[in-house]
């Protein structure tokens, strides 16, 4: 194999369908696999005669998430037709919007292992969703119109990504991004999330830069199938430069799908047809000003972002990147912990015992760890009695779990699972000389100071807590065993 | 005048993104028909609109917005009810094998 | 009898009903009994509903001999122009690709004339999706002109002025987007009104130029046309383009309408008149002149780009249309062909089989102009150009109270005689056009004959939301003459 300097360039188009109830211009309910073609209106179905209707909170949610993502908000905006003819597309125009997008010239920051890179993003903007045909029932198609009409939100980046890793990054980002702001459940097992990666090469060879054809990978519904598919692709452009020395052309963009069992992009269309799609004004729907007003409404719902969140988790907490990702993955997560933490309770035990019992039990119960009936003070107060000694690591799970069940206080749900440290030291010296007694051996070996020692010295500890149930606070323990060996 | 506004070729291409079967009759008849249409409808550029906005329309209105409130579908069987081809539960079409195009 | 009844206005039969001198089905079996006399010849009819009609007029009737509170047009029966969708019969657009289309919902108008308790008997013919001026391109059915059966009735509302004219129904909605409802009123000798642009609702009014479409009333007399604007107009939530009632507050139409405007300034265009027949001149300057003698101020204005509407209106409303009409793919309702060998060919055959002629020239100019490549030359150019005319209208509107034309350079013309070239068709809408471009409201009032005994119509253009104005200047004309009380000897 020959060793190609190569830069690997994707811009990458997102849809996400936002967390509304009804469709982008009628009343029908956005249901998940209802039966097919029962929330079907007149103006779904593109019925003669039937007109749009713009949803408010969908247009509000896409101006939030541009808002979000640094666009700049057009003052003016108004809707399009878009025109070609298939069986899913009822009306065969979809409205978008085409010149003048809600939001443009924005960016989203993702983690990469180099620091938060800026990927700038072209446009965001509206547009109604096509129906589903399906194939699989015979020698003939099925159609069904549940999904026409969904809202749909279109991000488009530039083509800043350089790793197909990087991909899947924005991808995961966006996803994080659109749920802390509530606009979408991006949830991917109900397609909410869909990708279409436009993948080329820059290549160093000969003294020269070669750019491949670009290839646009339709219709990805996971971020493995992203970051695979780019991957591939990649690969796939490499190898059929190297063989033929094909390179970007007017007109020889070619577009894939993706074989998620094979694990291959698939060609579709060998040269980009001459697309004419007529967009022109949808002249049944008025355009859309955004004032003042309405802006400042809709942005009263921005919030912190979640990586800035994660960043300051780890710089103004301590914690880890890791730990700050996990509690970020999730808005009402990350901010129940960032309030027990403002109520008083430290950081690093807060994290714990949300991520080692909490969000177990969240997930158990099928909601958020802020759900569970505890609220940050009394997290707070728990992670108090666990810093002073009072309980120790282990019980301080034990009375999370028992919280989530009593509205007791944690001290008290202690005393009644009679989980409070002894810390009196008069009581547990008494408890640390009886095991010095009758321990002669593990002493010694404990004052040795060589290999034995350490063990013997845990064997110590281990019969002053046996002997006092495991009531004694370690820490006190400790200090009593080493003052009395003298180690 | 002499060459047509619209050639037989361009009428092709056009009743393909039309989505109209013509026949050869009509394709000629088009040809001529259109390009005369085509040809009196240059008289819009004997204006000078380089300082003029397009109107889309006259409304004086804007932001005409339905809260987020399910109203009540037609359930499948009124949607299906003018099918020409449906198996109750979906429209039925022949087979689709291309993915969707601008052509 | 029955006779008698036939000759009253909405407004005289809706009193006689409410007040019980008149039943509704007396006046439904009137109108029957002529239809059923004389529809086989006039053609106006695409479907009737004569056993629903004579219950429902059963129903109100019951309701008057009760006591209860009855609407603005109780038991009136009213046909409707078949490209406005209703819940019972078909809805065919006079096409093939929907003649056996049922819609699942009413028209918000349709709603609101049976929420007056009006009685809709039956739904008329018209050009196909609209689309002409003589109804000859319905794909269903042949519709004539009940002053001379050899010639047309005007269109594409030719089915509901036919029917008004021939004493068919007491009054009918139509649609306008270009002067489908003007000029056929015009020609059949009846009152029509455009509504401004937003007015009325076109919920459930099959779309053919969606920035042009307006629907409105075509009946005996101006102030039939306001009380029937009186019923339709108002904000429907579900259509986008329809005014709000803070923009243009809805107003009682028929209240003042026997008020005369005080002060009339009537704009003309003095130009305009050389592109009409001598007769139609005479007719409409003689009308304008009538106006002067009782004391209205004419002013002659220019309108400099009025001679360009017809080159901006067949791109605007063929894009549109070319547009509004993709739906019709003989995938989820409407014709399919038999012979579609693949999915693409159901869309090609059966678009192919059922669409006519005319229908398939503006679909073809349509996508021409929309296409890549020619987007800016032709539909670009036509949307600024659009915006010329308009301010033609404003300027016109700020010196005068309306602007007066006629409505067709021609009356009726002989069934087929223009059909050969369409050019040449479309070349006769040149004065009901700019009206729709620039969104205003237009009447046709009947002000004369020709030497064939044919209507001639006076077109009276009035400014944005000003119909109540429009109407009574329509009805000063009405009170000195009887043009429009003149009928057709079937």
């Amino acid at each position: 194999m020959t060793n190609v300097d190569y830069k690997i360039i994707v811009g990458l188009e997102i849809h996400v369908q936002m967390a509304v109830r009804t469709k982008m211009f009628c009343g029908c309910e956005l249901a998940f696999a209802a039966e097919p073609n029962s929330k079907v209106c007149p103006v779904c179905l593109g019925l003669p005669g039937a007109l749009p209707v713009m949803n408010k909170k969908a247009v509000e949610f896409a101006i939030l998430t541009a808002t979000a993502l640094g666009c700049k908000i057009a003052e003016f905006t108004k809707w399009d037709r878009k025109s070609y003819y298939y069986p899913d597309l009822p009306k065969n125009y979809q409205i978008s919007q085409y010149d003048l997008p809600i939001g443009s010239n924005g960016f989203i920051e993702i983690p990469t292992k180099a620091g938060a890179k800026k990927i700038r993003i072209r446009r965001v903007h509206l547009e109604e969703d096509a129906g589903k045909n399906i194939h699989t029932a015979g020698p003939f198609s099925q159609v069904d119109l549940n999904r026409a009409g969904t809202p749909l939100m279109e991000i488009v980046t530039e083509p800043d990504l350089n790793s197909a890793e990087e991909v899947k990054m924005l991808a995961e980002e966006l996803q994080r991004i659109v749920r802390f702001l509530g606009v979408s459940e991006a949830d991917m097992q109900k397609g909410h999330m869909r990708f279409e990666p436009n993948v080329n090469l820059h290549i160093k060879k000969g003294g020269g830069e070669h750019k491949t054809p670009i290839t646009e990978v339709k219709n990805l519904n996971s971020f493995k199938a992203l970051e695979k598919s780019v991957a591939f692709e990649a690969q796939r452009q490499l190898d059929n430069f190297l063989e033929s020395g094909e390179v970007m052309q007017s007109g020889n963009k070619k577009t894939f799908g993706w074989d998620d069992i094979k694990e291959v992009t698939v060609l579709q269309r060998e040269k980009e047809e001459a697309h004419d799609y007529r967009y022109f004004p949808d002249p049944d729907l008025v355009p859309v000003v955004a004032d003042k007003k309405w802006l400042k409404e809709i942005n009263s719902k921005l919030c912190e972002l979640p990586l800035k969140m994660q960043g300051r988790f780890v710089s103004g907490y301590g914690l880890s990147d890791y730990d700050a990702g996990v509690l970020t993955a999730d808005k009402a997560t990350a901010e129940f912990f960032d309030s027990s933490v403002k109520a008083g309770g430290d950081a690093k035990r807060v994290c714990n015992l949300i991520t080692q019992k909490g969000l177990k039990i969240a997930n158990e119960k099928n909601c958020k760890v802020s759900e569970l009936g505890i609220s940050p003070q009394r997290l707070a107060q728990l992670a108090k009695l666990a810093d002073a000694g009072q309980i120790s690591a282990t019980s301080a799970v034990i009375i999370f779990e028992k919280m989530t069940e009593s509205e007791d206080e944690p001290d008290k749900i202690a005393e009644k699972l009679n989980l409070i440290q002894k810390s009196d030291a008069g009581e547990l010296e008494k408890i640390v000389d009886e095991v010095i007694a009758a321990n002669a051996q593990a002493v010694e070996d404990a004052k040795s100071g060589d290999k034995k020692s350490k063990k013997a010295y845990g064997f110590l500890m281990g019969q002053v807590m046996q002997k006092s149930k495991g009531t004694a606070n370690p820490q006190v323990v400790a200090k009593i065993l080493a003052a009395k060996l003298k180690i | 005048m002499g060459q047509k506004k619209i050639d037989i070729e361009q009428v092709r291409q056009v009743a393909k993104l039309s989505r109209l079967d013509l026949s050869e009759d009509e394709i000629a008849q088009f040809s001529g028909q259109l390009s005369a249409i085509l040809e009196y409808i240059e008289k819009l550029n004997q204006l000078d609109t380089s300082k003029v906005e397009p109107l889309a329309h006259c409304l004086p209105i804007n932001n005409c917005l339905r809260e987020d409130v399910v109203k009540q579908s037609l359930g499948t069987e009124k949607t299906l009810a003018n099918a020409p081809q449906s198996d109750g539960q979906f429209f039925i079409v022949p087979k689709i094998l291309e993915e969707p195009g601008g052509l | 009898m029955s006779e008698e009844i036939l000759k009253l206005s909405c407004r005289e039969l809706q009193r006689k009903i409410a007040k019980g001198e008149i039943k509704s089905s007396e006046a439904v079996s009137a109108v029957f009994t002529r239809i059923e006399k004389h529809d086989a010849q006039i053609g106006a009819f695409l479907s009737t509903f004569k056993q629903d009609a004579l219950a429902r007029a059963k129903e109100i009737d019951g309701k008057i001999a009760k006591g209860q509170s009855v609407g603005a047009l109780a038991g009136v029966p009213i046909a409707v122009k078949d490209n406005m969708c209703t819940a019972f019969g078909a809805t065919t657009c006079a096409s093939k690709i929907l003649e056996n289309f049922h819609s699942p919902y009413n028209a918000t108008v349709i709603d609101k004339l049976l929420a007056a308790d009006a009685v809709i008997i039956g739904k008329t013919n018209l050009d196909e999706f609209a689309m002409g001026s003589s109804t000859e391109n319905s794909g269903l059915k042949k519709t004539v002109n009940p002053w001379d059966k050899s010639r047309v009735p005007g269109g594409s509302s030719g089915g509901s002025a036919a029917a008004v004219a021939a004493q068919m129904c007491f009054a009918a909605l139509g649609s306008d987007t270009g002067g489908s409802i003007r000029q056929p009123a015009s020609l059949c000798g009846v009152a029509g009104l455009k509504p401004t642009y937003g007015r009325v609702s076109r919920y459930g009014l099959v779309a053919f130029g969606s920035s042009l479409d307006q629907i409105g009333p075509l009946t005996k007399d101006a102030a039939d046309c306001a009380l029937m604007l009186n019923v339709i107009a108002g904000h429907d939530e579900k259509d986008s383009t329809s005014v709000d009632e803070k923009t243009a507050p809805k107003c009682d139409y028929l209240a003042k309408i026997d008020e005369p405007v005080k002060g009339l300034k009537i704009a003309v265009v003095p130009e305009l008149f050389q592109g009409a027949d001598g007769e139609v001149v005479a007719a409409v300057k003689g009308a304008i002149e009538l106006y002067k003698k009782s004391g209205a101020e004419i002013i002659e204005i220019k309108m400099p780009h009025f001679e360009y509407s017809v080159a901006a209106y067949y791109i605007i409303a063929t894009a549109e249309a070319s547009s509004n009409l993709a739906r019709y793919d003989g995938v989820h309702y409407g014709y399919r062909t038999k012979k579609a060998g693949d999915y693409i060919e159901v869309y090609t055959k059966s678009r192919a089989e059922a669409f006519g002629p005319e229908v398939k020239r503006r679909i073809m100019i349509g996508t021409y102009a929309l296409s890549s490549g020619y987007y800016d030359a032709y539909y670009l150019k036509a949307l600024k150009v659009r915006n010329l005319i308009r301010s033609d209208f404003i300027a016109a509107f700020q010196k005068a109270d309306c602007i007066m034309m006629p409505i067709s350079p021609t009356t009726a013309f002989k069934i087929g005689e223009k059909m050969a070239d369409p050019l040449q068709m479309y070349l006769l809408d040149v004065y009901t056009l700019a009206v729709n471009l620039a969104g205003v409201p237009g009447m046709s009032v009947p002000c004369g004959f020709d030497k064939n005994n044919l209507p001639i119509g006076l077109q009276i253009i009035g400014s944005t939301f000003q119909e109540e104005k429009l109407l009574r200047i329509a009805k000063m004309f009405e009170n000195q003459t009887d043009f429009h009380k003149k009928k057709p000897q079937l």
